[in-house]
């Protein structure tokens, strides 16, 4: 991953001196078919102009970002404060932050389990360990079976920040890789508990949180509680090429692209 | 064992170059090892000497500038920015309970992990030693001639089976079969994890106890045979202890094979960092630590220090096992036959 941003940085330093039509796009992985989406698009009306994709993550996008090594950077969480200082360090800026497309988290539920929802104190309790038995919460006589994603993982986070409120998870909480396992294992576990991106998947129906459940509207209104944004991040503030890129984005054009993917517009 | 040539050889080019080529190879794939082994050990090595990077103290630096949003709309949600609390890292640290990385105040807590590992490698080796055994029993005692010509090749490619397809194997189909017919409260659990991993450690433990088992003298046999003794009191009571060096031999590898998979258990254990004494609980692994979290972790801070302290503790393991072993086949077996 290392060398990959070191010669895409090389590669750059070379493109940006003979051509200033190439864009470089890196980071989350969540975002990574919506920035292609979105750079097919572009390409497809304005010709001369490139715009190169990759993913590895969004921490691997903001360090990439901080080397020099892409333009933009896509990022499912903010910047942390240690890298808006070391972006400040290099380039007296703290970086730009652009909010490009809307997530909801869902909250994954077996579909023979009778609940329909949960408050986010009732999340919280359940994820953190002090609720252990679905009927504490309203449901039947059973031990509640807790599930996650990976600690490496930017939903893992945002999930800790605001509905742990910082707090640790409980430790006896299965981490599985990747959102499709934990839909497949919630799915197949009538006691099970798991979080995750907006996903489809037979056999679960996703909880409504404070009695809000996740849909267009109330991922796009913000009264769904678990509303994230998908952000992109710059050095400084877009000119020329890159300014008509992220305008083009944020246009309807460039929206109607997000809720195409499977994510929700920002305005 | 060659003879040793007593003739003084004829100088051949060819064969000089080929022999020095080869051992160029032999030198090159021991000097890696030494490199892998001086790379994980110094990224490793900060964490004594408390040189591993601390974080960056949460110093306001204010926020970045924002573009293209339209005034009133912006910040429906709300990202609260926490503060890490977090000691100075010291060694003891690496003995706590808890292993919790990613968290405002990181626990770094190796035990659950150590834990995890022995309960599924302890259900892999004791599921699949007595199979592997047996099965390499029956290859050398009782097979007709062309099972064991068949069988062999068979088992030994089974030791090629990617893992990542018996792991996906146990995570799709056989965790839910084992919970509908054990009742387990949950699907992933440590002795799922071990039951996938014995698919991959019967083929190792199998191969070896066979090869053991083979090198067994015909005198032997042959002479228990000629005292009266059934061919399976001379498997059992003749052969088999004969070969114990080799089969422990077969088994300690069998061990270092469980102990450093990573994609099984990965998939099929739940991943859970807990000490608890059953088997059916879930559990986490060092190896699947590392496979899990090495991906996005901040290059040079604690928590990437301590996973190469976790892999360099797996190397010593399995370059302690390995190396037991092999003495006790080479310098056991070896001279207890010589003499026959």
């Amino acid at each position: 991953m290392k060398l990959q941003s070191i010669t895409t940085g090389l590669l750059l330093g070379a493109l940006s001196l003979s051509s200033a039509g190439t864009i470089t796009v890196k980071g989350s992985d969540t975002m990574v078919i919506l920035a292609q989406r979105w750079a097919e698009a572009y390409m497809a009306d304005h010709t001369g102009v490139t715009i190169q994709v990759t993913g590895g993550g969004s921490g691997v996008g903001i360090s990439a970002l901080i080397n020099g090594a892409t333009d933009i950077c896509n990022a499912s969480r903010p910047m942390k404060a240690s890298e808006r200082e070391s972006l400040k360090s290099r380039y007296s800026s703290l970086g730009v932050e652009i909010k490009s497309a809307k997530d909801g988290l869902s909250v994954y539920l077996n579909d023979q389990n009778s609940l329909e929802g949960l408050t986010m104190a009732q999340l919280k309790d359940i994820y953190t360990g002090k609720i252990k038995n679905w009927k504490e919460v309203g449901g039947s006589d059973a031990k509640i079976v807790v599930y996650g994603r990976e600690n490496s993982s930017g939903t893992y986070v945002f999930f800790r920040d605001n509905v742990l409120k910082g707090e640790d998870y409980v430790s006896s909480m299965q981490s599985l890789p990747g959102t499709a396992a934990v839909v497949n294992a919630v799915a197949k576990d009538p006691l099970g508990i798991g979080f995750g991106g907006a996903a489809y998947g037979k056999g679960i129906k996703f909880a409504k949180i404070n009695g809000i459940a996740p849909s267009a509207e109330t991922v796009k209104n913000g009264t769904y509680p678990l509303t994230r944004y998908l952000y992109m991040y710059l050095r400084s503030r877009p000119t020329g090429e890159m300014k008509q890129y992220i305008d083009w984005i944020l246009s309807p054009a460039g929206q109607e692209i997000v809720t195409k993917v499977g994510y929700f517009p920002v305005r | 064992m060659p003879k040793k040539r007593t003739e003084k050889k004829t100088f051949r080019l060819g064969e000089f170059l080929i022999e020095r080529c080869i051992q160029g190879v032999a030198l090159i794939s021991l000097l890696f090892i030494c490199l892998i082994f001086v790379f994980v050990f110094r990224e490793a090595f900060p964490l004594f000497t408390g040189q591993a990077k601390e974080p960056v103290a949460q110093a306001d630096v204010g926020a970045s500038e924002t573009y293209g949003e339209e005034p009133g709309a912006a910040l429906t949600v709300d990202h609260p920015e926490l503060e890490q609390k977090q000691e100075p890292f010291k060694a003891r640290h690496l003995l706590a309970k808890e292993w919790q990385p990613v968290s405002l105040n990181p626990k770094y807590g190796l035990l659950p992990l150590l834990w995890g590992s022995l309960k599924v490698t302890l259900v892999a080796l004791l599921l699949a030693g007595p199979i592997g055994i047996f099965a390499a029993l029956y290859t050398s005692s009782f097979a007709p001639r062309w099972a064991r010509e068949g069988m062999k090749p068979v088992i030994e490619i089974l030791a090629g089976f990617p893992s990542v397809v018996i792991g996906f194997f146990a995570l799709v189909i056989l965790a839910s079969l084992l919970q509908r017919f054990f009742g387990f409260q949950y699907r992933l659990n440590a002795f799922t994890g071990g039951l996938a991993m014995a698919f991959a450690v019967i083929p190792i433990i199998y191969t070896v106890s066979e090869d053991a088992l083979a090198a067994i003298p015909k005198t032997l046999t042959e002479a228990s045979l000629a005292l009266g003794a059934t061919k399976w009191e001379t498997a059992l009571f003749v052969v088999l202890p004969a070969a114990t060096p080799g089969i422990f031999a077969a088994v300690l590898l069998g061990f270092g094979r469980a102990f450093g998979e990573t994609m099984i258990v990965l998939m099929a254990t739940g991943n859970a960092a807990i000490l608890t004494a059953s088997l059916t609980d879930p559990v986490r692994t060092l190896s699947a630590t590392i496979g899990a979290e090495m991906a996005e972790v901040v290059f040079g801070d604690i928590h990437y220090r301590v996973l190469f302290f976790i892999g360099a503790l797996l190397f010593i393991i399995s370059f302690g096992l390995n190396a037991i072993a092999e003495f006790f086949v080479r310098n056991r077996l070896m001279k207890r036959f010589k003499g026959i």
